[in-house]
This record gives C-alpha cells, structure tokens and sequence, in this order.
C-alpha cells in the first residue's frame, strides 16, 4: 500500500519506454504497452482513492530512493493528489483506447512516436500531483509539457508554429516557477512542501517569500493558460490532431491549476494567499474575466476545435474562480469542476474526432445533417453539450451550483453574475452546434447539393469510448456528494468553515 | 552609496539585465532563431540566480574530510548545484525541442521570420 504514490509514475514512465523501443518493431504493440501501462496507473490510482476513503485522509508518503525527507524527495497521495491522479489515468486509458483509428487518418505513419508521447505526458502530470517537492514539480511539469509539445506538433500545417509559440511562453512559464522556487529555498532552505508549510508561517512578513508566491503563481497561471496568458491556447488546440487535443485539453492546463491549489492550501501558510497578499482574488477577477471574454470569442468561432479552446479558456476560469473564492464550498465547486470539465472537454474534442474520421468535417456549418448519420454520437454530444451548459442531472450543473453557493457566501455577486451569465452564453455557442447536427439536410439550402452524408456509427474503439465519457459524466453528476463528502470536503478543509 | 550597492551586489546586477534581456529576445525579437537563443539567456539567469546564492568563499566540495571536520561553513551547499544542474539537462530539452520544430518550419517555409512565415503560411493554406 505504501508503494502506490511511487507505481502510479513509474508504471506509466515503463510503459513509455517499453512502447517507445516496441514501436520499432510493431506499432500495435506500442499502442497495446501503452495502454497496459495506462490501466495499470488507473488501478494503482484507484486503490489510492480506495485507500482514501476507507482511511482518515491520513496522507501515505514514499520516500525516493529511501532518502528520508526533507532530504530525499518523497510521493505525497492524499485525498487531493488521489483525485487528481484518478481524473488523469482515467483520461489516459479512454483516449489511449480511442487513438488508433483517429491518428491513422490524422497523421499517418506517425503513430509509433505518439504513444509513447501520450504516456509520458501522462507520467508527468501524475508525478506534478503526486510530488511532495516544489522543485520535483517543475521537474514533472517540463516532462509534461515537453511531451505535450511533440504530441501538439504533428498536426495539421499550422501546428508546428502553434506549438512554437506556446513552448516559447511555457518556458516562460516555468521559468517564473524556477525562479519563484529559488526565492522560497533562500528564504527557508528546504523545497520540500511538508517542510515549507512549517518553515514558512514566522516569515509571512518576508519579502522574499512574498516575492516567491507571485513567481510562482505567474509562472502557473501561464501554464494554466488563465486569462489573460491564454493567448497560446486556441491556435494550439485548433491545429493539434482529434487525439492529442482529447489528452491534453482535459487534463494539462488543470494540473497547473491543482499546483496553484497546492501551493495556496498546503504550502503557504493559511491566510497568506487571501490576507497578506491578494493573490485568490486577483486569480479570482482574471478567471472571471476570462470566463466572459473565452465565452463571448466561442460564440465568433467557425471551427469546431477553435470554439472548444475558447470554451476552454472560459471553463478554466471556473477553476480559478474556486480558488479565488477562497472559503470551502466554492473551492469544492472549482476542485469537482476539474472532474467535470475534463469529462465534458475530453468527450467533445473526441466527438470532434470522430466526425472528422467519418465526414472530414470540422466547421460548425458543415456538421449539417451529422444528428441523422451518427445518430448514437450525437446523443452523446448532447450530453456532453448540456453538461457544459450546466443543466442538472449531468455533471457541469453540480460544480457551477457549489461556486453559485461559495459566491453568495462571500458575497462575491458580480462572480455569482458572472457565472449565470457565462451558462448563458455557452448555451448560446453550444445550442448553434446542436442546430446544426440536428438541422435537416434536405431543406436546408446551404447544402442542398451535397451528396447526404453515409449512415454509420464511428469504429467501435472510438465508438465506445466516447460512450463510456457520456455515462460516467451523467454518473459523476448524479453522485457527485459522494465525491465531494468522501474526498473533496477533507480537501478544502483548511480553508475552514 | 550607489558604488557599494553595486559592488556588493554586482551579480545580481548581470542576473537581472540578463533575465530581461532573455526575455525580451523572447517576446519582441521576429526571428524565431533569436526567439530561442533569447529563451537560452533567460533560462541561464535563473540557473545564475539560484547557483549564486550558494557560492561560498574558501569552502570545498561536500564530502565530508575527516582533517577540515564537520562545520558546515567549511563546504559548498550541494543542493543548489544538483537543482541547477536538473534545471539544465531541463532546459537543454526544451531548446532541443525548440530547434527542431523551427527545422521543420523552415523546411516547409523557408524562412524564420515570423511575419513572413506567418505569410507564407496563410498563402500556402
């Protein structure tokens, strides 16, 4: 039990090497290795949630090398990093099963370089929640983003310049976090988080440390692509292929925003972040701007990718807005909106996948007629559509209901107006789609002379994942108390109340 | 005043007109080949800045020497130099992505200009 925060890395980092020498020789053993090691992370983080619940939340930590902390490095699982790491694997394991078919026609005898690209990034962002090290975070941080760089560039014309652009600001990014981390180690002498929480409280006063938190907050906030360092985000999003955006745009920008939560809860003395320095609320006013100005640009855009990474860069907004809100329900509305973003996001850019697969269509008008073709995807579009619109019983009606709660709590009413009206806008852009899928070819004179698109599902190993995303969003929003007393509560308790 | 301030604290001087030099070759510099050699400096005066911190006068590697005992003050802080060490194999990573994605770019372009990429690449689509 005690070696679990240590498998869930190593296990995926195996499978990325393993698939990476096997896809010399057979690309289907390189997707299979890949997918092993992704269900073997999944498990091992299953067992961590398990460990969790059944447990008190008491923390199970695994020293590296056996080197004692704070000396060693050390894996920290606790009911906030056992949260994380199951969102990601679970991820990991739908799109890796959904892969084959879309990166054959996406990006053609490529594919034996993109599992283990996909693996790795997935090694990475389980490492950055299940570190215990400020400076190891940056560390998983840049073997995330690295592999996320390749997985980006093979896209279509535009992709290399995209991805560009977002390493130059990624470096950036986690250049600001290097520093902020050099600040913290001179004031207390030590980067390991336990051991920072308790060093830091008798120099809340120090400049230096305060110097640090802005550091590293930027330096997040760019990864995190938060309003307005967001700028890298759409023409990434819209170049990369089906494949890699269903990865990545899920998971990627909100394991930056766990280690802003991170740092805030468990790192920084209580108050430092909300009384010494306004840090959660700046965070909190930028999200909210962010919300409005990603909503109102999703409804401007043609292509269906580009509207999703609007939609993205609003739907992060809702994470920082828990941060920002800073009393326990709202955090809890921005920790469940991690899960649910990542399940409505990772659903629709996989649906967007699966129409390019079948009709090689990605402008909204084109998707004229796709409701009577694929009739089963685009029920589960509509799922994934009312989700993000937040209409219960699915999951997104849930964590804008708990930042609702936390608004009116702080009395935070132009945030409470914010998100109401952002729910509108997203159905605005959200509802346009559903029109168009639904609209009926035959009368609709745009498309009159088109020939009628075939009848037919997408391959079932696209088929049944992007069916699995549908269920488990209704599941997560029908149990999402379960969630949220069983792991989420103990999380936000420092926060009090 | 001034003139002590500055001898005092000279490095830190250098660090800092380096990071904003680094960063603005990043941002403002069209050429994308400049763009990395200014993410390079930039990169190189936050490992200047954490390993400045540990620099020591008179003291030795951290192995500990039965004849000089154990005073701390006697060796270099280790810590530091393995984070900056990590930090570079790190850096070296993303400068080695960066330089082959601008390899394909210029392969497909023909150019590292950023306007005129962006150009060809709208005339190409």
């Amino acid at each position: 039990m005690s070696q679990i925060p240590a498998l869930i890395p190593t296990s995926l980092l195996l499978a990325s090497l393993l698939s990476l020498l096997i896809g010399l020789k057979s690309r289907r053993g390189a997707h299979w290795t890949a997918l092993l090691g992704a269900i073997a992370a999944f498990a091992f983080s299953l067992m961590g949630v398990k460990a969790m619940i059944d447990g008190d939340g008491e923390a199970i930590r695994y020293a590296a090398g056996n080197w004692i902390p704070p000396i060693g490095i050390e894996f920290v699982l606790d009911s906030l990093s056992a949260y994380m790491t199951a969102i990601i694997t679970f991820i990991g394991v739908i799109v890796l099963i959904y892969a084959p078919r879309s990166l054959a026609l996406e990006t053609p005898g490529r594919e034996r370089m993109v599992y283990p690209s996909m693996t790795l990034v997935l090694a990475g962002l389980v490492g950055m929640c299940l570190t215990g090290d400020v400076f190891n975070l940056y560390v998983f941080l840049e073997i995330a983003a690295l592999a996320a760089y390749a997985l980006l560039a093979i896209g279509d014309r535009g992709a290399p310049v995209a991805t560009l652009r977002y390493l130059l600001f990624g470096a950036i990014g986690g250049g600001f976090y290097l520093l902020g981390v050099a600040y913290l180690y001179y004031a207390t002498g030590t980067v390991n988080m336990a051991d920072l929480s308790m060093r830091l409280p008798e120099l809340m006063e120090s400049q230096a440390v305060i110097v640090a938190a802005v550091l590293m907050v930027v330096g997040l906030g760019i990864k995190m692509a938060l309003f307005p360092f967001h700028f890298w985000l759409p023409d990434v999003y819209t170049n990369a292929p089906s494949v890699s955006s269903a990865l990545i745009a899920p998971v990627m920008t909100k394991v930056s925003a766990y280690a802003i939560i991170r740092l805030f809860l468990d790192v920084f003395p209580p108050g430092f972040f909300t009384a010494n320095l306004p840090l959660a609320q700046t965070i909190g006013w930028f999200s909210a701007a962010g919300i409005i100005f990603g909503s109102v640009l999703a409804i401007a855009q043609h292509d269906y990718r580009r509207m999703l990474a609007y939609s993205s860069v609003g739907q992060l907004g809702y994470i920082g807005l828990g941060i920002g809100l800073a009393n326990p329900i709202g955090m809890i509305g921005g920790l469940l909106h991690i899960v649910n973003h990542a399940l409505m996001k990772g659903l629709l850019f996989m649906i967007g996948g699966a129409v390019r697969l079948r009709f090689g269509v990605t402008k909204i008008p084109d998707f004229v007629g796709v409701g009577r073709a694929m009739p089963w995807t685009m029920v589960a579009f509509t799922v994934g559509v009312l989700a993000m619109v937040g209409i219960p019983p699915t999951a997104g009606f849930f964590s804008k209901w708990y930042l609702l709660l936390g608004s009116a709590e702080a009395g935070a009413w132009v945030w409470f107006a914010v998100i109401i009206a952002s729910s509108l806008l997203s159905a605005i852009y959200f509802f346009r789609v559903v029109e168009m899928v639904y609209r009926d070819p035959e009368s609709d004179s745009a498309v009159e002379d088109r020939e009628p698109l075939p009848r037919g599902e997408a391959p079932a190993s696209m088929f049944w994942p992007i069916t699995i995303m549908a269920v488990s969003i209704m599941a997560v929003g029908i149990f999402n108390v379960l969630i949220v007393s069983a792991l989420l509560e103990r999380v936000a308790a420092p926060l009090g109340g | 005043m001034t003139a002590d301030f500055l001898l005092s604290r000279y490095p830190y001087v250098l660090i800092a007109v380096l990071f904003a030099i680094g960063l603005y070759g990043m941002t403002v510099k069209r050429n994308l080949m400049k763009k990395i050699i200014g993410m390079t400096i930039f990169q190189t005066s936050i490992y200047l800045f954490f390993i400045q911190g540990a620099t020591k006068q008179g003291a030795t590697i951290p192995v500990l020497d039965p004849e000089l005992g154990p005073s701390a003050e006697l060796y270099i802080n280790p810590l530091p130099q393995v984070i900056v060490l990590t930090a570079i194999v790190v850096g070296v990573a993303i400068t080695g992505v960066a330089l082959s994605l601008i390899l394909v770019l210029y392969r497909r372009y023909g150019t590292l200009d950023e306007v005129e990429l962006l150009r060809r690449m709208r005339e190409s689509a």
